[in-house]
């Protein structure tokens, strides 16, 4: 089920002339019910395909906000049984919508891939991003995810060279995810100049979509990345969101204020017409 | 897999110490982690490098460190004779800077004009900042809050060689954390910046090069074993944190299988309380900074802080040759809690006049029952990895005394 639901996303968003919309959400924060009702919001007004980070006490690769946002859940006691639960909740009333569980590595690791896998496969996960699990890392999760049509999703970054790519590429399925900076999560402003040619490039060395994310935030970033992309993917701000519920005690607000950022990217991106 | 007389023949083209190691990074760096390790290839077959390295350890570090006897260690416990291995006597005061100056020669190869580093009790941030003050190089190093607090001489150390400090404070602000904040910083300024990894863990090649710069140390103690003694010893031992010192003492003498090779992790409370800092004793296999190593983690696969009065041994991995060697057993591994480290780093200063650092207190703390083992014709030869006067100040607060 895995793949096609993600193909689908993208077959019909090509259809209707326009990027995709990823919207990420860490699972748990500020609790589960909160996310539950986030998942709802972020689907229902404009979420094409929703990533669902699962929370690491040591997440190198994220900046403040996503460190923040995992130890929030955390504190909550989430755990990757918790994630997996969240995303099957969410699956019972919704067939259609991918959803990418990214995070690290280890809690993975621990849990055995095969068991990941067969608990993922079932709740109706459809793919992971795990973002210290390198192409060259990764054979044993992706032998596996085979069995459960689950897709490996990888990365490439300003630092990935044709070469590269193409090593990124292999095995890779669902999209690439285009890291716009040189950075962690959240940090800086994506160039889409900068990086416009080397999205073409890793498009066309993968023959598989592209997905942009890392520094965008606003719907005007949004509409730009989805110029040159064929999705666009935010993270941090609505994470934000969430510590703004946790920090005013109205866990209540996360969802609606996640519900008016994820309308208004959706517009942005909208507007921009693809051939 | 029959693995004798192949011990030295790891890590393999992919990095891998049979199922530890490997290159578990962002894919940001996946390109400079893999230019490095062409890099140290050349390098390896470059005599120019070796010549330059060789020079400075010899004017600049102070090597080769001396083999001493502690006779009066040796008398007080009966059996063994125990040796020391001085590297304590190295500039900067700890084995740290024998790593530093080849992953600097390496940076400047490279062209990177930016060093960044991790410290945990400070030994590793001086050597750094001091290699790097050495050649003009800008220097940042990461520190956890609550090690700038307990580390204070070797902050203010740092600052006097013009090295920047990024007090962190996520987490418990310990090594684990630092090493996090260096990775961020690693990933954001990706094309000038070599990160200098003080412990041989990390992603390949990390482990492999950390622990062939720390060779000097076993290369050494080695061929003065030898001249003073006219055989190997029967044991050679060094405290475990990441696990450097120990790798460079053990990896000479990995194919002599007559020679036992013990490591001391750092027990903290005790293991049984869960305060510690001991992962293979207490720990099980994970992925965490670039490796997959004995890590301490709950059953969730989330780390667990470490804790160990010696902040050099705080950490809750373990460099991935070392899980290696223990699963193969080429290596065994004791423990040694906070309690018995000070009352080693009292008893060897009584009766050695040598202050040693808390980390290698770790390792005299169990000196005298493998000494015991050995027996009176026994031979043995601990690390003094690092001098203690950077931990005066805890050690006072250890022992209730106001300075």
């Amino acid at each position: 089920m895995g793949r096609t639901r993600i193909e689908t996303a993208f077959s019909k968003a090509r259809g209707e002339h326009r990027a995709v919309l990823v919207t990420y959400l860490m699972a748990g924060d500020p609790d589960l019910e909160t996310s539950y009702q986030a998942l709802c919001a972020l689907r229902d007004n404009g979420a094409d395909i929703i990533e669902l980070g699962a929370p690491f006490t040591d997440p190198m690769a994220d900046g403040i906000a996503i460190q923040k946002a995992g130890l929030r859940s955390l504190a909550a006691g989430t755990r990757l049984t918790d994630v997996i639960a969240l995303a099957a909740r969410f699956r019972k009333d919704d067939q259609t919508t991918p959803l990418i569980l990214m995070g690290y590595a280890n809690p993975v690791h621990s849990m055995g891939y095969v068991r990941f896998a067969e608990a993922a496969a079932k709740a109706g996960i459809d793919g992971s991003i795990l973002v210290d699990l390198p192409p060259e890392e990764d054979a044993p999760l992706r032998e596996i995810y085979a069995k459960y049509d689950l897709s490996v999703i990888r990365l490439a970054t300003p630092t990935t060279n044709e070469a590269r790519a193409a090593k990124v590429a292999e095995g890779a399925s669902g999209f690439i995810y285009f890291v716009a900076v040189t950075g962690v999560t959240g940090a800086g402003s994506a160039d889409p100049a900068a990086i416009a040619g080397q999205v073409a490039m890793v498009r066309k060395v993968s023959g598989l979509p592209v997905c942009v994310g890392f520094g965008v935030k606003s719907g005007a970033q949004a509409a730009e990345m989805a110029k040159i992309a064929d999705g666009v993917v935010v993270g941090s701000a609505f994470v934000e969101k969430a510590g703004d519920a946790q920090a005013s005690g109205r866990f209540g607000d996360a969802a609606p204020a996640m519900g008016r950022l994820v309308r208004e990217l959706r517009s942005a991106v909208d507007s921009v017409h693809k051939a | 897999m029959d693995l004798r007389n192949t011990w030295d023949k790891w890590p393999d083209a992919n990095g891998r110490f049979g199922e530890f190691g490997g290159r578990y990074v962002a894919e940001t760096l996946m390109p400079l982690v893999l230019e490095l390790e062409a890099e140290y290839r050349k390098a390896k077959q470059d005599p120019a490098f070796a010549a330059e390295m060789q020079d400075l350890w010899t004017h600049y570090v102070g090597r080769p460190s001396p083999l001493y006897f502690a006779e009066r260690l040796t008398e007080h416990f009966g059996e063994a004779k125990i040796y020391f291995k001085r590297d304590e006597l190295n500039h900067t005061g700890a084995h740290k800077i024998n790593n530093c100056l080849g992953q600097v020669l390496l940076a400047r190869r490279m062209g990177k004009k930016r060093i960044i580093a991790e410290t945990g009790a400070g030994q590793h941030g001086v050597a750094t900042a001091t290699i790097c003050a050495r050649f003009g190089l800008e220097c940042v190093v990461f520190m956890g809050e609550t090690d700038v607090e307990r580390q204070k001489p070797n902050v203010f150390r740092m600052r006097l060689l013009g090295a920047k400090i990024v007090p962190v404070s996520s987490g418990t602000g310990t090594l684990k954390d630092a090493m996090n904040e260096a990775l961020r910083d690693w990933v954001t300024n990706v094309e000038t910046t070599f990160y200098c990894i003080g412990t041989a863990a990390g992603p390949h090649p990390y482990p492999e090069i950390v622990r062939d710069f720390q060779s000097v140390i076993g290369v050494e103690a080695r061929a003065q074993i030898l001249e003073r003694e006219g055989r190997l010893p029967d044991a050679v031992m060094a405290c475990i944190g990441g696990g450097s010192n120990a790798i460079g003492l053990f990896h000479p003498f990995i194919n002599d299988e007559g020679v036992r090779l013990i490591g001391v992790e750092a027990a903290g409370h005790g293991i049984e309380t869960g305060l510690h800092a001991a992962a293979l004793n207490g720990g099980r296999p994970g992925i965490l900074h670039g490796n997959r190593t004995y890590l301490l983690q709950t059953d969730d696969g989330q780390i667990i802080d470490a804790h160990s009065i010696s902040a050099g041994l705080d950490y809750p991995g373990i460099g991935p040759e070392h899980a290696f060697l223990r699963d193969a057993g080429r290596a065994e591994y004791l423990s040694c809690t906070d309690d018995e480290a000070l009352a080693a780093f009292q008893l060897c200063t009584r009766l050695e006049g040598i202050i040693p650092a808390l980390e290698p207190a770790h390792a005299i703390a169990r000196v005298g029952e493998v000494a015991k083992e050995l027996g009176p014709k026994g031979l043995m030869i601990l690390n003094m990895c690092g001098r203690g006067d950077k931990d005066v100040f805890s050690v006072a607060k250890a022992l209730g005394v106001e300075m």
